[in-house]
């Protein structure tokens, strides 16, 4: 049994819907920026297997794109936690519904 | 010379801004002594103007100093720019002359006032804007200083405005000139639509080469009709002008009497192309129309017992003569008894202002009577403006007023009948305040009815007494100007006419030809002597000799002004209201409505989107994640096509 593409896909695929569901669901802003990522590693995983199945390095360029971005978004996101944990301390992500009109 | 024509109203300026800044901290004396000041310097450079114009070919007396662009806006372009020519020079001259002298008086009249520096300040700004109305070279700087002279008035009407009874006279005023406002920015928008200037000497070439239609130019005349019908106090705009003496009494002469209230007769000679140019029917109305309302304010000032109020109606009635005079095309008379009239009206009112300031503060002529002895400068120069008013040869008045009834009766009897009517009661009235301020018996110490007999003998240890000299030398100048003033224009051939030759240049041969012979004008001259001789006579034997009883005159009818200040009241408290009161409900329910249901509209529709942003991160990533998968539906159903 060889490990094709598709397994690849299914994986990310798998991982992506396991992000998304997560960031449905929870309400701790931690595992909310952990599912964020999640999603975005696997769109990541797609790039990268997408891009051997055909020989075309422009998939795996893409995804150090999406990791510096990432890194800078989870920078700033950690940052955010931290300031709100700090003045509200056991805040979850539906406390902080403020901007709501 | 002529190009210095701009210090004439810049120095009132200065004076008005140097007052604005700095007057409360210059004092009494000094803030005086400026203004004053400042009003002799623009009546020397206007002097100066004069004799360089004088010193011109008679053909080449108009020159234009522009000074800068004021409104550059597309087709419509307005300069600031002064017309000196032989009619805006003469009003200059006794705006500035008499002014000059009102100021003097004000130093002495307006002695202890709490507000004297403010009081200088207005009247400087007033002359400013009086001298940018008949200097200005096109319309609507005229209209700068016309709306300027108003709001003047406005503020000098109601100057002790701690009584509300002022307050509301410089409303009063204020809103009917409003009337009269809009009748004149008609006019400009009319005229500009049809000519593309509203520069006079632009309008008078298209006019000249027949680049105007007969029915615009009426319209465009009637228009500034009404306009002047509000600022000079016609019928029926008059209503302001008697309520207006609740201002000093010094305001009263330079404002509402000798220069403000007679800009209406100077705009519609100045327009006299246009005039000439308009249907038959809008001269004529305008004689009607002056010729009434002298008849109608010399009924009212038979039975005023106020000294000012007195004076007031007759300045409506003597602007009407100066109405008839334009309608029949006697521009030269018109301005000529403008002049004269500044001359004895000023001269009037001052005397009334320092009756009234020896008597601290009382109006009311019942309460005179004698003071001719206590207050000789006063009296004497009175009794000189009397005579002149009245129209006994040879004080100034009777020479203006004998032309105008001349040009009346070439026009229409009917109208020199009306006119004379207007001059007999003139003498009348005149006399009775004459009389009753100055001669019979002293009744300042009369206990009057509702008192005892302590406040009578109280008001008898302060004697009248006469005012100080910076009040009695423009009395003495004013009654000498009343006295000879009318040989500027005597009917005595072509050559004695020195004013209408001085002023045939602004008048582009407009002027209206007496058809009528030399026994004619002497029958006239001497049925107008004859006339005013009877209402004099009528007076004395009324007031003085008591042989007739006041009260045939004095009928409360007439007291009441033929009650049309209650009629109009009423009108305007009654239906007038409903018909507004109807109108603001349209505004608030219709115009509002349509306004405020905008933004209720807006409201609503945002409060159902508003729902949507509740501020939750999850509902938020709820929506992404429908959208991408929408979107992909859809992706992947357009691909399998």
């Amino acid at each position: 049994m060889t490990v094709t593409t598709t397994w690849y896909l299914v994986l990310a695929a798998v991982l992506f819907s396991t992000g998304s569901v997560g960031l449905l669901v929870r309400r701790n802003p931690l595992v909310m920026v952990m599912c964020v990522e999640l999603m975005l590693n696997a769109v990541n995983l797609t790039f990268v297997s997408l891009g051997t199945h055909l020989g075309d390095l422009g998939g795996q360029l893409a995804v150090f794109f999406v990791l510096v971005v990432a890194a800078a978004e989870v920078v700033v996101g950690l940052a955010l936690i931290v300031a709100i944990m700090r003045r509200r301390p056991g805040a979850t992500a539906d406390d902080l519904s403020l901007l709501g009109g | 010379m002529l190009d210095l024509i701009w210090l004439v109203p810049a120095f009132p300026l200065a004076g008005f801004l140097v007052l604005l800044a700095v007057g409360r901290r210059l004092g009494e004396g000094r803030a005086g002594w400026l203004a004053t000041g400042a009003m002799a310097g623009s009546f020397l450079t206007t002097l100066g103007v004069f004799a360089a114009l004088l010193g011109r070919d008679a053909r080449d007396r108009s020159s234009v100093t522009t000074l800068f662009e004021w409104v550059p806006a597309g087709d419509l372009s307005v300069d600031v720019g002064f017309l000196a020519d032989p009619l805006s020079l003469t009003m200059c001259l006794f705006i500035t002359g008499v002014g000059a002298l009102i100021h003097l008086y004000s130093i002495g009249y307006m002695h202890g006032d709490d507000d004297f520096s403010r009081f200088f300040a207005y009247m400087n700004l007033f002359a400013f804007s009086m001298l940018v109305l008949v200097l200005a070279d096109n319309l609507l700087l005229t209209f700068l200083g016309w709306e300027g002279v108003g709001a003047c008035s406005y503020l000098l009407i109601s100057f002790w405005f701690s009584d509300p009874a002022n307050a509301t006279a410089g409303k009063k005023a204020f809103i009917t000139n409003r009337i009269g406002d809009w009748g004149f920015m008609v006019a400009m928008f009319a005229l500009f639509f049809a000519v593309g200037s509203l520069e006079y000497l632009e309008v008078f070439e298209t006019v000249a080469s027949g680049g105007l239609v007969r029915s615009t130019a009426t319209f465009v005349t009637v228009m500034l009709f009404v306009g002047a019908v509000g600022k000079s106090a016609q019928f029926p705009l008059y209503l302001w002008l008697p309520d207006a003496m609740a201002g000093p009494t010094p305001v009263s002469a330079l404002i509402h009497a000798a220069t403000m209230v007679t800009s209406g007769v100077y705009l519609l000679t100045r327009i006299n192309p246009l005039l000439a140019e308009a249907a038959g029917w809008a001269p004529g109305m305008i004689a009607w129309v002056g010729a009434a309302t002298a008849l109608f304010a010399a009924t009212v000032a038979v039975a005023q017992n106020d000294i000012k109020k007195v004076l007031a109606y007759s300045t409506v009635s003597q602007l009407g003569f100066m109405f008839l005079a334009v309608g029949c095309g006697a521009y030269t008379a018109a301005i000529f008894h403008m002049i004269t009239h500044a001359f004895f009206k000023a001269l009037l009112f001052l005397g009334a202002g320092s009756v009234i300031h020896s008597m601290d503060g009382d109006q009311d002529l019942r309460h005179y009577g004698g003071l001719r002895a206590l207050m000789p400068v006063t009296g004497a120069t009175f009794i000189i403006g009397w005579l002149a008013i009245a129209g006994v040869p040879p004080f100034a008045g009777f020479w203006s007023k004998d032309e105008i009834l001349a040009f009346a009766w070439n026009e229409h009897p009917a109208l020199w009948a009306v006119g004379l009517v207007a001059a007999l009661l003139t003498g009348f009235y005149m006399t009775r305040q004459v009389v009753l301020t100055f001669f019979g018996r002293s009744r300042y110490s009369d206990v009057r009815p509702g008192e005892d007999e302590s406040e009578g003998a109280a008001r008898a240890e302060h004697q009248p007494h006469e005012s100080p000299w910076t009040m009695t030398v423009p009395l003495v100048v004013l009654a000498a100007l009343s006295a000879v003033g009318g040989f500027i224009q005597l009917p005595f051939g072509s050559g004695t006419k020195w004013l209408e030759h001085w002023l045939a240049p602004a008048m582009f041969h407009n002027e209206a030809h007496l058809e009528l012979g030399a026994g004619t004008l002497w029958l006239l001259a001497l049925v107008a002597m004859a006339t005013a001789a009877a209402g004099i006579g009528v007076g004395i034997a009324t007031y003085l000799k008591g042989r007739i009883d006041p009260a045939a005159f004095e009928r409360p009818i007439l007291a009441e002004a033929w009650r049309l200040d209650h009629i109009v009241s009423d009108l305007m408290g009654g239906p007038g209201r409903t018909s507004f009161e109807i109108t603001t409900r349209f505004d608030e329910q219709v115009v509002d409505g349509a306004v405020d249901g905008m933004g209720t509209a807006v409201r609503s529709a945002a409060g159902v989107l508003r729902r949507f942003q509740n501020g939750l991160v999850r509902t938020y990533s709820t929506g992404v994640a429908v959208g991408a998968v929408a979107l992909l539906f859809w992706f992947l159903s357009r691909s399998a096509l």
